[in-house]
């Protein structure tokens, strides 16, 4: 197989999602390594409009498939439309974004072209022979796996969002190309039928920059109002430890942790959380913590950088009356 | 209605990670394993759906060491009627290729419904089994579902996604991959656990699952180079003084220090 880079684009209502420009980003230099171009597909209507966006992130080509019925998520044409345009670009490796979007597709298109998959991965390396060599975190967080994919081909990989830098490369528009989708509408059998937003739109932990958390020292569900009003002047996201949701306190998408999601925001405030060790594996790589507990030996402090020892209903609203007269 | 579910044997996530001498594997002494914890609610869910039609049958597959018959174990004193278990110790590293062709073998042979599974194992973390098993028995998926509805062999399931809700409407058979929040698990009860240890569990090789042999060793697609730990970080500076003080003390160091408010 070639030393072509091939990746998706996912696309959300017409627009380009950012992990796309990242993954792109990563794509260009190993294409600059192997000595390829780099392709890009890109599904349902108007797809062809990204040409110049795409071409200025690096990409060579841009292969699109614009048919209406393609503009919501259909797994199965996806993850085939993406395997063919594997064989016909000749590609050496396959990069998708790891979103909800491409965890769902990617190793349907790996086990279409019956090769190696890279899940997930933080950092990427490619080799002049075409080994992809990657980072992956493993047991969610709590170490790094080396992995390598030597001989099989194209190789696959995921990218973790958020990680990787998005770089313009100054070129002009990729050239355009269409497709055909690779596997029939009538053929289908599962596709996204409507997307249902929360009425008002709340941060996700797996995006927000800051996170304010609580656990099972805010004692109730009621008092997750005081998380919130730090949360607010800080534009933060609210988690919350796996304890709270298993209470029923607040929502599994707020939970961080092993069993719920792994975050690296630049801070992370801890309020009423011990710290156990699935917690601890899902926000450790948090560039900031700060622990607010009242149990000076909670094992939350002893990867924090800061800690307040203390009563969480006297010291979170100081803080954030605090922050607030710092905004205004 | 005849429900696959499988399930992964996996370290605890209380686990603490130590890497072995080799650096590549995990030092296994003193880890508890136990059920992946996202496939209870795979468990839960096969139960509840047999439960709700008052006919068909659960059965439990596992690719995984021998040690692996506990987590069958328990899965079927939670209720399920049958496992197998393809016994091979290198299916924790294998390729999810590999794993995902295990269960499809068993899959092939006995046309479930509905495959569900756990939307990830825990600990390597790769979410790959249910979209390849989903290519493999050419079946359509769904990844991290988050509730289920089944109407006339047609499922509607809903899955989080980046800031809003995906609806994914399909028919059966389809692969299904199972988020927390799903369902609540049952525990197993007493009487559940007894009858789990008068039910035999079919155990397979990996060649009977028409896996070779060097797929699962020398002929990885995927090699395991190195487990590094990330590197600790160094405590915490414990503020002092009045609360009061701490507070200011503690802006003033995100603001002006870190940069990070």
């Amino acid at each position: 197989m070639g030393a072509n880079v091939l990746v998706f684009a996912e696309r959300r209502e017409g627009s380009l999602k950012r992990p796309a420009l990242e993954a792109l980003s990563a794509a260009r230099s190993a294409a600059d390594i192997l000595g390829g171009s780099v392709v890009v597909l890109a599904l349902g209507s108007g797809a062809a409009a990204h040409a110049e966006e795409l071409g200025k992130h690096g990409a060579d080509r841009l292969l699109t498939a614009e048919a209406p019925w393609l503009d919501m998520y259909v797994p199965e044409a996806y993850a085939a439309t993406l395997a063919a345009a594997a064989g016909d670009v000749d590609a050496g490796l396959v990069l998708v974004p790891a979103t909800s979007m491409g965890k769902d597709m990617a190793p349907r298109v790996a086990a279409a072209l019956k090769t190696g998959m890279l899940s997930d991965v933080t950092d990427l390396e490619a080799s002049a022979d075409g080994t992809l060599r990657c980072t992956r975190p493993v047991f969610s967080g709590k170490a790094n796996a080396i992995v390598a994919i030597p001989a099989a081909r194209p190789a696959v990989a995921s990218l973790r969002p958020n990680v990787f830098p998005v770089k313009e490369t100054g070129g002009g528009a990729a050239e355009t190309g269409s497709v055909e989708p690779a596997l029939a509408e009538d053929k289908v059998r599962v596709r996204a039928v409507r997307l249902e937003k929360p009425a008002e739109a709340e941060l996700d932990v797996a995006e927000a920059s800051v996170i304010v958390s609580g656990g099972r020292g805010i004692k109730g569900a009621e008092n997750f109002k005081l998380i919130r009003e730090l949360a607010e002047p800080l534009g933060a996201a609210v988690g919350a430890s796996r304890a709270v949701v298993d209470a029923g306190w607040i929502a599994h998408s707020h939970q961080v942790g092993q069993t719920g999601k792994v975050v690296s925001p630049n801070l992370y405030i801890a309020c009423g959380i011990s710290g156990a060790i699935q917690h601890l594996a899902g926000m450790s790589s948090s560039k900031v913590i700060v622990a607010i507990n009242k149990d000076p030996e909670a094992p939350i402090f002893k990867i924090a950088d800061y800690g307040i020892v203390g009563d969480l209903f006297e010291v979170v609203p100081k803080l954030a009356e605090a922050v607030r007269n710092l905004n205004s | 209605m005849k429900i696959l579910v499988g399930l992964k044997h996996v370290p605890d996530t209380e686990t603490k990670v130590k890497v072995a001498d080799d650096g590549v594997s995990l030092v296994e002494a003193g880890i508890k394993f136990v059920m992946s914890p996202y496939d209870e609610y795979a468990v839960e869910e096969a139960l509840k759906l047999k439960e709700a039609a008052g006919e068909g049958e659960v059965l439990l597959v596992c690719a995984g060491p021998e040690s692996a018959t506990a987590t069958l174990r328990q899965g079927l004193a939670m209720g399920a009627d049958r496992a197998v278990l393809i016994q091979d110790p290198r299916f924790d590293r294998a390729d999810g290729l590999v794993r995902a062709s295990a269960l499809a073998s068993v899959a092939t042979q006995e046309s479930p419904d509905l495959v569900l599974l756990g939307k990830q194992g825990v600990g390597t973390d790769e979410s790959q089994t249910v979209p390849m098993l989903g290519e493999l028995l050419d079946l359509p998926h769904v990844s991290a579902v988050g509730t289920l509805e089944i109407v006339d062999g047609r499922f509607t399931a809903h899955r989080e996604i980046e800031g809003a809700v995906e609806v994914m409407e399909g028919s059966l058979p389809a692969i299904l991959g199972c988020e927390k929040g799903l369902n609540e698990p049952r525990y197993a009860s007493l009487k559940g656990i007894m009858q789990a240890k008068k039910k035999t569990i079919d155990v397979r090789s990996a060649a009977d699952a028409g896996i070779e042999d060097g797929a699962l060793g020398e002929g990885k697609m995927v090699v395991w180079e190195k487990l590094d730990l990330p590197a600790p970080r160094s405590g915490a500076r414990i503020l002092e003084g009045e609360i009061d003080d701490q507070v200011v003390e503690l802006v003033r160091c995100l603001r002006e220090e870190e940069k990070v408010i």
